[in-house]
């Protein structure tokens, strides 16, 4: 990895994938606080992609750039009085020191550790000529059972979800037990 | 110059820690879930950079076995934010807000 080409690009799109988190942070409105972590989303599939990893880096892009954000835009749209506002809450302060320290932390140990890792011609051999076909090849063989559950994961997350956001529009008497219901909390809290 | 195991680790802390810092210092749900969201990120760039780095694997398969564990990373964070921001509609619905500083029902 000792290419000029690589060197550059790794220093670029690392830059890039730590702007757009501090982005996240600074921005005060919560719509472009999406857009600054898609930009951090699109980085993080570049670094993927400087590591070889060329079918993570598609998955990357497909899934968190564009169906995971695109989730966070409707959830904005659909809340729509408070949410357009990225303030911080009253747990900013250690929120941050704990962030910073585990950071630092991390920086320092990746810095000062004598890793345990190839280089040069090992390194140049472990190129991952065809990643896709092994990772399926992987999922169905090795790692079947986690895909299985895997799935039943998402089908339960989807039916999930749809149960938590459904409204039942036809029934008058329900939806008023529902406000009743609602009327009570309000009550209680 | 060259580029080792030990900057792409570098560059996954910091990810993490600002994942850290948004998700607990950010009063909106959504903005939390994108805290998480960047915590995810930062695990999966280290799961991949041990993939390509890491010295004890015996073949390509062994190694690849990192990716097979970022694509399971991807499917229960994308499973993760269909049903937290479903909740968040459903709060929203019930307590007009999605703050989590005034969602106090159960503060003793």
């Amino acid at each position: 990895m000792d290419s000029t080409g690589i060197v550059v690009g790794f220093w670029v799109l690392a830059a890039i994938t730590i702007a757009g988190a501090l982005g996240v942070i600074a921005s005060r409105d919560l719509l472009h606080a999406i857009f600054f972590l898609i930009v951090s989303f699109l980085g993080m599939a570049g670094l993927f992609v400087t590591l070889s990893a060329d079918f993570i880096a598609v998955a990357q892009v497909l899934i968190y750039a564009g169906a995971i954000s695109v989730l966070l835009v409707f959830a904005v749209m659909l809340t729509p009085l408070v949410s357009r506002d990225n303030g911080n809450s009253l747990y900013i302060a250690p929120g941050a020191l704990a962030g910073l320290a585990m950071a630092a932390l991390v920086v320092f140990v990746a810095v000062d550790a004598d890793w345990a890792q190839l280089s040069g011609d090992a390194l140049a051999a472990r190129s991952f000529p065809d990643t896709a076909a092994t990772i399926g090849e992987l999922l169905v063989g090795r790692y079947v059972l986690a895909f299985e559950v895997a799935s039943v994961l998402l089908l339960f997350a989807l039916l999930g979800a749809i149960v938590l956001v459904h409204e039942r529009r036809d029934d008058g008497a329900a939806a008023a037990r529902a406000e009743a219901a609602a009327a009570g909390d309000e009550e209680a809290a | 110059m060259t580029v080792e195991l030990g900057h792409y680790v570098a560059v996954s802390g910091v990810i993490f820690g600002l994942g850290v810092i948004v998700a607990l210092g950010k009063r909106n749900a959504v903005a939390v879930l994108m805290g998480v969201e960047l915590m995810l990120n930062a695990v999966n760039l280290l799961l991949v950079a041990f993939a390509r780095f890491g010295a004890a694997f015996a073949n390509d398969a062994a190694a690849l076995s990192g990716h097979a564990f970022v694509i399971f990373v991807l499917t229960v964070a994308a499973a993760e934010a269909a049903v937290v921001l479903a909740m968040a509609v459903l709060v929203y619905r019930r307590r007009e807000t999605v703050e989590l500083d005034r969602i106090t029902l159960m503060r003793w």
